[in-house]
């Protein structure tokens, strides 16, 4: 029941300024809109941890500078790659083990790893992850481990 | 105060536009599909993610802001998806992963590999 | 300074196009067409800062979503062969053909 308050309240605060009007009719809209979908996604049952991951809002707060930090380094990276006179890539396809224990923590894990430039997640098969690596050094260093360990924290205490 | 912002505005905006310029280069001189998507992945982080600070940092706190912070969101979450996908059609497809040893198709290869 | 940002942009545009056009695979090429539509959302973000009518942001937000659902529909398409058959279903038919 909380989890649908905090859907209606994300969706009324993305209405609020995405609308841009500010008269009672609009808004009355936007209550009523936000209602209706909120209800009918409660009716089918699909409001629940994973598809309103609020329990995770304040350990992402912590997670997502960091990301963003690792995102620029890996760009730098693979702009110099770019840039030498001479490309040269020694791409390669590894596996490893996930340590994240719930799907959600997975997704979160495998987009953070595509969203940095250098490496790809190809494929997830249970706890296997399949990674393509621009060069060697992308996938093999202590940095793949840090935010496996990172992702884990972020998920928190099972699902 | 002002002078500050302008300045780091500018800095920003040209910093985004060197990666999203590399990140394209890259697309045109890496050998294959797959080390293709990471020079694709860098024009869709770092040079949207600069470019859209930097306007965000010129309007200043307003709705405006909020908005490019929205577009920002969108693309980052969108971005790796589509990237997943792609790379996992591309597999699937069977195009082969260049390896540094297989092909001399690369631009920069040549064969020159020590 | 928007001057020198959207000039970029379309300099990126071209270098993205020509691999979309040379692409040996359609997997580049689709990879391109993504990537140009990610710096048209930004270019349409630029633009609108460069005309003082911020306004723009709203188509940008739409075309970022309709990008993104572009470049699933063709690989889908590219995968299966039409948009009609979910991922699954050529499977639960080769399932059910067994006895």
């Amino acid at each position: 029941m909380n989890r649908v308050l905090w859907l209606w309240g994300i969706l009324f605060a993305l209405w609020l300024p995405l609308s841009n009007h500010f008269e009672p009719l609009f808004i009355g809209f936007g209550l009523a809109t936000c209602t209706i979908a909120v209800v009918v996604g409660a009716r089918m049952g699909i409001v629940d941890r994973e598809s309103v991951p609020v329990h995770l809002v304040w350990r992402g707060i912590r997670y997502v500078p960091w990301l963003v930090w690792e995102i620029f380094k890996s760009n730098v990276r693979v702009a110099r790659i770019i840039l030498a006179p001479r490309v040269r890539v020694d791409p390669s396809i590894v596996h490893f083990e996930a340590s994240q224990k719930t799907d959600l923590g997975r997704f979160i894990y495998a987009n953070s790893i595509t969203l940095t430039p250098g490496t790809v997640t190809t494929g997830i098969v249970g706890d296997d992850f399949e990674v393509h690596a621009i060069v060697q050094e992308e996938i093999d260093g202590s940095e793949e481990n840090d935010m496996n360990r990172r992702v884990a924290v972020l998920e928190g205490e099972g699902g | 105060m002002d002078q500050v912002l302008s300045v780091l505005t500018w800095a920003l905006l040209l910093s985004g536009a060197f990666f999203l310029v590399t990140g394209a280069l890259g697309m045109v001189r890496l050998p294959d599909v797959f080390t293709r998507m990471h020079a694709a992945g860098m024009a869709d982080t770092m040079g949207a993610g600069l470019i859209l600070a930097g306007l965000c940092l010129y309007s200043g706190a307003n709705l405006v802001t909020v908005r490019l912070v929205l577009i920002l969101a969108f693309l980052w979450f969108t971005s790796p998806i589509a990237t997943h996908a792609l790379a996992k059609a591309a597999l699937s497809g069977g195009t082969e992963p260049y390896t540094l040893g297989a092909g001399t198709d690369g631009e920069g290869e040549g064969g020159g590999a020590p | 300074m928007f001057a020198v940002t959207a000039a970029a942009l379309l300099v990126a545009m071209c270098l993205a196009m020509c691999r979309a056009l040379l692409g040996p695979t359609a997997y580049d090429r689709v990879l391109a067409l993504n990537n140009i539509g990610t710096k048209t959302v930004v270019l349409i973000a630029v633009l609108g800062f460069l005309n003082g009518r911020p306004d723009f942001l709203d188509l940008a937000l739409a075309y970022a979503l309709i990008n993104f659902i572009g470049t699933i529909a063709v690989l889908k398409y590219i995968e299966y062969g039409d948009l009609g058959t979910s991922g699954g279903s050529r499977r639960r038919k080769a399932m059910e053909m067994e006895p």
